[in-house]
């Protein structure tokens, strides 16, 4: 007569049952240790989930760009196709870094802010990705036409204005450099990201031979970020003033 | 009878402790990798370039894989260097009728229907008439010439063309004392075009020659390619190749050829008069506004190649430019 309920409830179980464990069961003795670990991050992140998906995910355009290149699947001009999507991924990821404070001003999200860091910096990280695709396998360390691109086009020398100004950034990243350079020092020198955004974005533009229609989509998208931080700018100094 | 087996020892039986924390740890695990994925997702959509559909990479499958032309073969006019995939030449495309990414033209040209087709000749000829392509390609012997192409984006391939010379067909046509210029249309069919409904360039897509480099024994009406008829996105039916200037001057899907005495403004010429002049010479001294044209990629290789003057057919074109401003050429 099968039991109600209790271990035999439906099924009678092997008694052999350890040799037929998963390799997910095997693997059992890690999980409280990693359960651990999520539990300390949730006691300073309450969303443990967050940072770790979106590291993963951020990897996503690298390793599709470098599955594709080994496969042979790029285009018949595979440098210059690696060196168009890594810069767009920074571009991306730079603009969802301005997106963060935004976010939470109008529809409350306080999730942004816990990326924001991570979305900066993955930002810097295809952005020096791009230049090394430039500078390795568009022109093969050839310093002299490297250095009369900078000098000489405009289009060059804003995009390399932008990764000089997001270097600082990206290295003053940590809370100990908060601490060391004081939070308004520290402000001021991020505001800097304001710029590079700028600058980013013309980089785009002048590049493109003629359809400025998808680098015009980012402009825009930069200028709404940018003009919501100039009206709360305003708004501000109109208070201070009353 | 009914003996049930003995319950498992209690050695087997996952403790409470871990059974709770494996499920915090598989739910959240299954947190991070949902976020990744839409992070992922979103950041390939903006970033990636989707592959090509499935329709255009079977047309691709079927094309034929030509063998290149043999170099004993070689005419005078033909390059001995290593010619381009025909892959590459087929699938890596400027034809923005279709769209401005290079995939675009391999994707989108199928559509476009080239039969029938005719081609206008107006303005200063003795005979303006219409030619039908089928009549065009039986009146003259088509030949193979393996040309370097140099595109004003600093990229270049080696193309083995097939074709005949422009000079021919002009011959042909008898122009008058007034035509100096020859100005070409490209087809406006904006149905079979997706690029021609949005604003990108000033359609119909316009070029031109002075009479004397349309004349030059380089200047080639190409219907084909490594011995093939030329595929759509390279500008079937028929389309020119004037391997000493850079690519955009080589129209494609030509309906309309105009003889005139005055200089034709060509579409880029139109679009942005500070880049694009009416000659577009390859010059490695003059510079794009934006970008040097000192070196190019030659498409399969690594390193960049100094690009050459004239392309390298300055013995056969540079006459035709004595005691004019090099820097007004591009």
């Amino acid at each position: 007569m099968p039991r109600p309920y209790g271990w035999h409830a439906n099924l009678p179980h092997p008694t052999d049952c350890g040799r037929q464990l998963s390799a997910l069961d095997r693997a059992m003795p890690a999980w409280p240790v990693l359960s651990r670990l999520w539990r300390r991050r949730k006691r300073r992140e309450p969303v443990p989930w967050l940072g770790p998906g979106i590291f993963l995910g951020g990897l996503v355009p690298l390793g599709y760009v470098t599955v594709r290149a080994i496969q042979g699947q790029l285009n018949a001009n595979p440098i210059a196709q690696i060196e168009n999507e890594l810069g767009l991924s920074a571009l991306v990821f730079l603009l969802a870094s301005l997106a963060c404070t935004p976010a939470r001003r109008f529809l409350g999200w306080t999730w942004p802010m816990r990326i924001r860091r991570q979305l900066g910096l993955f930002a810097f990280f295809y952005a020096t990705l791009h230049f090394l695709t430039y500078l390795v396998l568009d022109q093969f360390f050839d310093w002299d036409a490297i250095l009369a691109d900078i000098a000489e086009r405009p289009f060059i020398t804003v995009g390399f204005a932008a990764l000089v100004i997001l270097t600082p950034i990206a290295v003053t990243s940590t809370n100990g450099w908060v601490r060391r350079l004081g939070y308004q020092r520290w402000l001021r020198l991020h505001q800097l990201v304001y710029v590079a955004g700028g600058l980013a974005v013309l980089h785009f533009i002048w590049r493109v031979k003629i359809d400025v229609s998808q680098p015009l989509t980012y402009a825009f998208i930069l200028g709404v970020l940018l003009g919501v931080r100039l009206l709360w700018w305003w708004s501000r100094k109109a208070e201070a003033h009353r | 009878m009914n003996q049930l087996p003995p319950e498992p020892p209690s050695s087997e039986v996952t403790p409470q402790h871990l059974y709770l924390s494996r499920r915090e740890f598989m739910r959240n695990s299954a947190f991070t990798l949902g976020t990744a994925a839409v992070a992922g997702g979103g950041l390939l959509a903006l970033v990636g370039n989707a592959p090509p559909p499935d329709q255009a990479q079977a047309a691709e499958a079927e094309a034929p894989q030509p063998e290149p032309k043999d170099v004993a073969a070689l005419g005078r006019f033909d390059t001995d260097e290593t010619q381009t995939s025909y892959r590459d030449i087929t699938t890596y495309n400027n034809y923005y009728e279709f769209g401005v990414q290079k995939e675009d033209p391999v994707r989108n040209a199928h559509a476009l229907r080239t039969r029938p087709w005719t081609i206008q000749i107006q303005g200063a000829v003795a005979k303006p008439q219409t030619i039908d392509i089928d009549d065009l390609l039986k009146s003259f012997p088509l030949e193979d010439r393996v040309y370097r192409m140099r595109c004003v984006e600093a990229w270049s391939m080696v193309i083995p063309w097939m074709g005949f010379p422009l000079a021919d067909l002009i011959q042909r046509l008898e122009p008058t004392g007034d035509a100096r210029f020859v100005e070409f249309t490209t087809l406006s069919r904006p149905e079979e075009m997706p690029g021609q409904r949005q604003p990108i360039l000033d359609w119909p897509y316009v070029e031109g020659l002075r009479l004397d480099e349309a004349m030059n024994p380089l200047t080639l009406i190409a219907v084909g390619l490594y011995g093939t008829p030329l595929p759509n996105q390279n500008g079937a039916p028929l389309r020119l190749v004037v391997p000493w200037k850079y690519g955009l001057k080589g129209i494609k899907g030509i309906v309309k050829m105009r003889f005139t005495d005055k200089q034709p403004l060509t579409t880029w010429n139109r679009a942005a008069p500070r880049e694009y002049g009416f000659y577009g010479n390859v010059n490695p001294d003059v510079n794009h506004p934006r970008w040097s044209q000192a070196t190019e990629r030659r498409i399969g290789e690594f390193a960049r190649r100094k690009t050459l003057p004239f392309n390298g057919y300055g013995d056969w074109v540079a006459h035709m430019y004595t005691g004019m401003d090099p820097r007004t050429l591009f």
